[in-house]
């Protein structure tokens, strides 16, 4: 239980992809110009992460050691491309917003890491869960910036406005705002760690 | 069980498995949604083409022309005679909060100097500031003039159609043509050339 | 003259890095130094010019048999194999410049400019100048080079500006990443300037 447990919270809290692990910064800036972007990037992430994790896990004694990279990408390049005909068939808007951001799933640090750094070591069940923490994480992190620059920039979250209508720092909606944004965000985060220290 | 060895023949032969399977499920998965994903585009398609008409009779006319941030894609609804029945962004790359207004800012009733929905299209709306009567974007002149000249190259191309074919317009038609306005866009330059290009024929050269 | 504004729209006012934001890990990673910092632009310009060529062709062929759905396995499968091997080549026929661009070249299968670049240019992108939407091979290749250059620029006036930045006294919270990336921010905001040029 408390193994499970630590596993799931793990990627939320102490390794962070974003925050903690410093991973997956194309997504995390780009799709973030909304809170509903960037939890849409995220939550694809995450279900890419926990199906190539859990497939990886179950094939990782079937994998010989030194074709285990090529391997697991063509497991994840497989999840993705599921996820872009999924996707392209029930939400063609989230697909057309996400973009190429999308397909480039694949060469997320974050997917492949967890692949090598977990999955194939460690049980099915133990790898889901790590999946699903890193990818709530992920989605955390990714709704987090994203509601801070809708606000900042356009004054509503998820839609709904929040200051008036006449509102808009726009900066923050483009590209320097990202960067920025996540910079202060994260001096905040690394702050609060220090103090919690 | 224990891991296999990283002998020649099983790296090969469990790389071609995985691929083999991966390839397999992909192709089932593709199969199962291929119908669906026709759909919405047709679906997209469509709602584009019934809000533009907005429910009334007319000819649906699609239209591009180079903005801010990348091409801007329209679809223009034109009734018989030629008034502008709406309009819809179906593509469009603009600075986020300024230019992307073309979405909505021209087809705002309650503000009749931006509005063109109603207006009688004549293939030379301008901007106030180009001495034309429709009220730009405040701080996005560029995208809402590249805005009005597709609008134009669409009148254009509507009129084209209409004299070839104005017995073939009865019913409700609702016809669908791509144009681009800016097809000439190697010879001149932003804003001076679509302003006054008659038809194709003219951009093409 | 169409050329001409590919290099310009790609190198300033679509920037890869600081506008499209791809590429983001080497950019944060690899940008300490000026000299490390040549040295990988040089590397992604090489690799990334080569790869939308191979993957241009490649979605040809997927087109041709109705493979579409295919293409982000076999544009990544590609890529990685093609940095391999020049890898192998590199190193057979070229020493020095193994030893100069050597050590990027593994780094370089996980850059999301390459896999980006390769699907921009293989599926049309809005992001080329004068209303060109489906390039061909030529634009195609013209516009891969041109977005290396962009990286490579964005790359060496980073690192520049870093090395600046270490000799500086920075808040405790604000040190790394942090900081990294809101003179990143600084930097976007100056190419900002360069949009609605092309």
């Amino acid at each position: 239980m408390s193994n499970a447990w630590k596993t799931l919270t793990n990627g939320i809290f102490k390794e962070n992809p974003t925050f903690g692990l410093v991973l997956g910064m194309c997504p995390t800036l780009a799709t973030t110009t909304s809170a509903v972007n960037g939890m849409s990037m995220g939550l694809a992430t995450l279900f890419v992460l926990v199906c190539s994790n859990v497939v990886i896990s179950m094939l990782k004694n079937v994998i010989p050691d030194k074709v285990r990279i090529p391997a697991f990408i063509v497991v994840i390049a497989t999840f993705v491309s599921i996820l872009q005909l999924v996707m392209q068939a029930y939400v063609p808007a989230i697909y057309a917003t996400l973009g190429i951001f999308i397909p480039l799933i694949v060469v997320n640090c974050i997917v492949l890491g967890r692949a090598e750094a977990f999955a194939c070591k460690n049980s099915i069940g133990l790898s889901a869960l790590d999946g699903i923490g890193m990818g709530l994480g992920f989605t955390l992190a990714l709704t987090l910036i994203g509601a801070i620059r809708e606000i900042l920039g356009t004054g509503c979250v998820f839609g709904q406005h929040i200051f008036s209508d006449t509102y808009g720092a726009l900066i923050f909606v483009l590209a320097p705002g990202a960067f920025i944004c996540l910079g202060y965000v994260m001096a905040l985060v690394q702050k609060c760690l220090e103090h919690s220290k | 069980m224990a891991k296999l060895e990283s002998s020649f023949k099983n790296m090969v032969l469990s790389l071609t498995l995985i691929t083999l399977v991966a390839a397999a499920g992909l192709a089932a998965v593709y199969m199962v949604t291929q119908a669906q994903i026709e759909a919405q585009k047709e679906q997209a398609q469509n709602a584009a083409r019934i809000a533009v008409l907005n429910g009334q009779e007319g000819t649906a006319i699609e239209c591009t022309a180079d903005g801010f941030g990348g091409p801007i894609r329209l679809m223009v609804g034109f009734a018989a005679d030629g008034t502008i029945l709406g309009y819809e962004v179906l593509e469009q790359q603009e600075t986020p909060g300024l230019g992307t207004h073309i979405v909505e800012w021209f087809k705002d009733t309650t503000k009749p100097g931006q509005n063109i929905v109603g207006r009688q299209a004549t293939g030379q709306l301008t901007v106030s500031k180009d001495g034309g009567d429709v009220d730009a974007i405040t701080a996005a002149t560029i995208s809402s003039r590249a805005f009005l000249r597709a609008i134009n190259a669409a009148y254009a191309d509507w009129k084209g159609q209409q004299g070839e074919q104005v017995e073939a317009m009865t019913g409700a038609s609702m016809r669908v043509e791509t144009y681009s306005a800016d097809s000439c866009k190697g010879h001149h330059h932003e804003g001076q050339c679509c302003g006054h290009c008659e038809g194709k024929e003219a951009c093409h050269e | 003259m169409i050329y001409f504004l590919i290099f310009i729209s790609a190198i300033f006012v679509n920037n890869i890095v600081l506008s499209q934001f791809l590429g983001i890990c080497p950019f944060l990673g690899v940008s300490k130094k000026i000299d490390t910092a040549l040295g990988m632009g040089a590397a992604v310009a090489f690799v990334l010019t080569l790869a939308t060529v191979v993957t241009y062709l490649l979605n040809k062929l997927l087109i041709l048999w109705g493979l579409e759905f295919m293409q982000t396995i076999l544009f990544i499968l590609v890529i990685a194999a093609l940095v391999q091997m020049i890898e192998i080549i590199l190193k057979k026929i070229s020493p020095s410049l193994y030893q100069a661009l050597g050590v990027f070249l593994p780094l370089i299968t996980t850059n999301c400019c390459l896999l980006g670049v390769a699907i921009l240019v293989a599926n049309g992108t809005e992001k080329l100048p004068a209303g060109i939407t489906n390039p061909g091979l030529l634009e195609g290749t013209i516009f891969a080079f041109a977005t290396a250059l962009g990286f490579a620029l964005a790359l060496v006036l980073f690192a520049g500006i870093r090395e600046q930045l270490s000799m500086n006294k920075i808040p405790k919270a604000m040190q790394g990443t942090p900081i990294a990336l809101v003179t990143a921010g600084l930097l976007a905001m100056a190419f900002m300037g360069f949009s609605g040029v092309v």
